[in-house]
């Protein structure tokens, strides 16, 4: 028998209709993939999923009853992060978690419980660095913008740590990867998209973008970076564990001279 | 604000200030409620590290490095011939304001050296911060320094703008502050310190009965002393910052391993080793202390004036006192919990929520992700096995130490070799 393939938008409201779907109609052996990804198979049959909130948030509000906060927090990171295939664990888990009388988000022992507690994690993590690494940089336009490429979809995550703390400022944080941003307007954020100039790179502060005192803040913060080192305690090893080298490319104080 | 000057200033005044080792940002409560600048009511984040590996999250700078003391450890100390440099109150101010609006930083260390006098500085240092929460609307963290000898009334004002306050006691010993700070007092460090825990005391009384009571140094106080430049021992630096802690409720003391900046008779010479490692096991005691219930003298006492280079405190202690152990995970209270080698706290509140389920074995134990490296010998478990057998603590230690993969093995090759 051949396996029902279900191909959603790549939203989270997109995945939650597809797992709709499946109990809607009690598939039993099913794959669900993004759109973006997914390769037509020769023996399974594809399904398009339409997204839809209501369906979607049908879903949410029975997950959340069945599991503690941190279990369905633990859910959308694990779904942030992207991984090949991860709809599926989370499809087993969402299996498991409704068969079960019990609230299952710390039964360890069973394998998709443990996979996305670990994915979600590594997805935290993430969270956790853009909060500290964004380098907010202000353009001609009075515009605090920083550009990132994280390895997981953590903006969705990081836009309330950013509007709590930078309310009195117009910013946008763009992900490069992703193509997509947010943006805040002192009022609310919003998720954006923007069309960039061909040559426009996003490592280098450009004069034509940016603000003539950004180059002056840029300097001092290198300058104070380079200060603040104790020579005679030098550890690289433990410099890189904690800055890692990827995101290097974006911070203000590792650009050349 | 001129460009080159500030940048000249900068890099000379934080140069200056980077011997002050504390870092946090955290444990404040201060929300942006109210459509302001920052927010420090959750934990510090670290923005960026150096290349010594310490975290980059407050703009710590000096507010001068002119000073009129003479202390032998210090960079900025009178004698010493340095260019000098001061900040103006409103380039602080644009600093950490344009720093934290980029996101490099939670916000402000300012500490200074002393012109003209105790009161003088404070004041300056106070008025950067006022200015920060009144005029900026700033939210972001701000630690000031207090000046030894600071007047009680500026030392209330500090408090009102700043998150956290701090006096150096520098030197553990007061003999050693005798010799290397001749200028230095012990007691006008006190003061202000003691000044600093009473308005705590009294700011938290008032605000539960009038909630408009402005909040008062919200992350507490803290202080630091330099390990390694007065010939004083773990004991004696223990001791001391114990009665720290129990007399004027700090909320952390930090430990600076002494970095040779001088050619003076009385201090370890320019290309001395920094004494790491000691720092690193003085700031494991310091958590035994705190979040582990010992007490002080259980690590460190007359026949133990010195913390072992080669294993931890925990480690060290319980080796002396084999008597204790084996502990049964299964039924041992959270206090001997806490005292096996090898587990940290985290691992004790698993252990204590794993258990209520079924009784555990040393499979489980891994599981929950014990390093089994150091506690196996020293726990009994849901099992027949029982590591310890009739060990003697030189066996115990030789067979931990063959096992580890320390970072620091290489440095402490020579000790390794002794137990191999």
């Amino acid at each position: 028998m051949s396996d029902k393939k279900l191909i959603y938008d790549g939203t989270f409201d997109g995945f939650l209709s597809s797992v709709f779907y499946v109990f809607e109609n009690k598939i039993k052996a099913a794959t669900i993939e993004n759109e973006f990804v997914a390769q037509s198979g020769l023996f399974s049959k594809e399904i398009n999923i339409i997204t839809e909130e209501e369906k979607a948030n049908r879903v949410w509000a029975g997950l959340k009853s069945k599991l503690s906060a941190r279990g369905s927090y633990q859910l959308y990171y694990a779904f942030l992060s992207e991984q090949n295939g991860v709809e599926n664990v989370l499809l087993d888990y969402i299996r498991y978690a409704f068969s079960n009388a019990l609230n299952v988000d710390k039964d360890f022992s069973h394998p998709s419980v443990l996979k996305i507690a670990q994915i979600a994690k590594m997805v935290g993590r993430e969270k956790h660095r853009m909060e500290a690494f964004v380098r907010f940089r202000l353009t001609k336009d009075a515009i605090y913008f920083a550009s990132v490429e994280p390895d997981f979809n953590v903006l969705p995550l990081i836009s309330k740590h950013f509007k709590g703390r930078y309310a009195d400022q117009k910013w946008i944080i763009y992900d490069i990867k992703r193509n997509y941003g947010l943006s805040y307007d002192l009022k609310k954020v919003e998720i954006i998209n923007l069309d960039f100039p061909a040559k426009f790179d996003f490592t280098k502060t450009d004069d034509n973008f940016f603000a003539e005192q950004e180059f002056e803040f840029q300097k001092l913060w290198q300058d104070y970076f380079k200060s603040t080192n104790i020579k005679s305690r030098k550890n690289m090893r433990l410099h890189i564990r904690h800055v890692p080298k990827r995101y290097w490319k974006y911070l203000s104080e590792k650009q050349p001279d | 604000m001129s460009f080159e000057r500030t940048q000249e200033k900068l890099k000379i005044l934080a140069d200056a200030a980077k011997y002050d080792v504390s870092c946090s940002s955290s444990g404040s409560s201060r929300t942006n409620k109210n459509k302001g600048l920052g927010d420090s009511s959750g934990m510090g984040i670290c923005h960026s590290y150096t290349e010594d590996g310490r975290c980059v999250s407050l703009l710590k700078i000096l507010l001068t490095n002119h000073c009129i003391f003479d202390c032998a450890y210090c960079v900025t100390r009178k004698s010493n011939d340095i260019k000098r440099a001061a900040f103006k109150v409103q380039e602080v101010v644009d600093l950490t304001i344009n720093f934290y609006r980029r996101n490099y930083i939670e916000g402000l260390f300012l500490s200074s050296g002393i012109f003209k006098n105790a009161d003088y500085t404070m004041e300056r240092l106070v008025s950067v911060a006022k200015k920060l929460r009144l005029e900026e609307n700033f939210n972001g963290y701000i630690h000031l320094k207090s000046i030894p000898g600071a007047s009680d009334e500026l030392m209330r004002e500090a408090g009102l703008y700043a998150d956290r306050l701090s006096v150096n006691i520098e030197i553990p010993t007061e003999a050693g502050l005798k010799k290397l700070a001749p200028d230095k007092n012990r007691a006008d460090f006190i003061k202000p310190m003691l000044k600093v825990k009473n308005e705590i005391v009294q700011y938290k009384a008032e605000k539960k009965i009038i909630k408009s009571t402005p909040k008062y140094a919200p992350a507490g106080q803290s202080t630091q002393m330099i390990i390694g430049a007065s010939g004083e021992n773990d004991f004696q630096i223990m001791q001391t910052s114990n009665y720290f802690y129990k007399s004027y409720n700090l909320k952390r003391v930090y430990y600076s391993g002494y970095v040779p900046i001088s050619y003076d008779e009385r201090l370890p010479q320019i290309g001395s080793a920094v004494p790491m490692m000691r720092e690193n096991r003085l700031y494991q005691t310091d958590w035994l202390m705190r979040f582990y219930g010992f007490d002080v003298s259980e690590i460190l006492n007359l026949q133990h004036q010195n913390l072992d280079l080669d294993i931890d405190p925990k480690l060290s202690w319980a080796l002396r006192n084999l008597h204790e152990f084996p502990v049964d995970v299964n039924t041992a209270d959270k206090r001997m919990l806490a005292r096996i080698p090898g587990l940290g706290m985290k691992s004790v509140y698993k252990i204590l929520n794993a258990r209520r389920f079924k009784r555990l074995n040393w499979e489980h134990l891994k599981k929950i992700g014990i390093a089994l490296n150091r506690a196996q010998y020293f726990m009994v478990c849901d099992s027949n096995q029982f590591e310890r057998r009739d060990l003697s603590a030189e066996k115990i230690k030789g067979l931990i130490l063959q096992n580890s993969t320390s970072k620091y093995t290489k440095t402490l090759s020579n000790q390794l070799s002794l137990f191999g």
